[in-house]
């Protein structure tokens, strides 16, 4: 894992290979990062998961377990939030291609919930493509509400 | 070990009581051949006890509808028990809530199969 990790600021950037143990160490790098900002338990939980899902989308979706492809994982905060961006090196999707997984038809699929998971879990969140190839997600959790 | 998934039997119940986290990868496919292995050996009723489960990611929360659902379609039924504040609200996100039949205790939880 190359990571750099701002002493300081407590920010995070760092490549992460496709794999399943990505998505725990990623988690782990946010909470610890995350964790000195105030957050409470439950939304640092919250945001945990978020940042899981997010992982996992990269991992699996996106790069395909790709040895040749990394997950990029940025985190910054400030006084009023943190922002976790991931971004993979895949083919990319088309958001609206999701299926809503809160429809009667789509209810009881085994598969696409993440990213209902992550809106539900950050305050906002923000997908866009990367060139030449790629997608990223990009989460904030703000620390204070009226901030 | 991200899981650990033992099965008894109460009555003409299958209750399968779940330890640690059901995520993508080990944790899910554990708890999926738990699951059919019961469906497989004719066992109708099954409880799923997520008393002691502290976590469950999108992955996770699919194997427990594709459990449901296998469960169902062999003409089953599969119940939850003792879901944690956090399990509770993942299914009510997901608008699952109302879908599975959940139960606090597992006496009830047993009476309700009859």
């Amino acid at each position: 894992m190359g990571e750099s990790l701002s002493r300081e600021s407590g920010n995070i950037d760092v490549f992460l290979a496709s794999t399943l143990e990505s998505v725990d160490d990623a988690e782990d790098l946010v909470l610890r990062a995350a964790g000195v900002s105030g957050l409470g338990e439950d939304e640092l939980q919250r945001l945990g998961m978020a940042v899981r899902e997010a992982v996992v989308n990269a991992v699996v979706h996106g790069n395909r377990y790709s040895s040749h492809k990394k997950v990029h994982l940025e985190v910054v905060k400030d006084a009023n939030r943190i922002i976790v961006s991931v971004g993979d090196q895949g083919n990319g999707f088309d958001i609206k291609s999701v299926p809503d997984p809160l429809s009667e038809e789509h209810l009881l699929e085994q598969s696409g919930r993440g990213i209902l998971l992550i809106r539900a879990f950050v305050d906002d969140f923000q997908i866009r493509r990367l060139a030449p190839s790629g997608t990223e997600v990009r989460l904030v959790k703000y620390l204070r509400r009226n901030a | 070990m991200s899981i650990q998934v033992t099965t008894r039997q109460v009555g003409d119940v299958s209750v399968i009581d779940v330890n640690g986290r059901i995520t993508l990868g080990e944790g899910a496919s554990i708890l999926r051949e738990s699951i059919r292995d019961l469906v497989s050996k004719g066992n109708k009723k099954i409880l799923l006890d997520l008393n002691d489960v502290s976590y469950i990611d999108s992955s996770g929360i699919g194997e427990l509808v594709s459990g449901f659902t296998t469960v169902t379609n062999q003409g089953g039924t599969l119940k939850l028990l003792g879901l944690t504040k956090r399990v509770k609200d993942l299914l009510q996100i997901t608008k699952l809530y109302t879908v599975f039949d959940v139960f606090d205790d597992e006496p009830g939880a047993i009476r309700s199969f009859a």
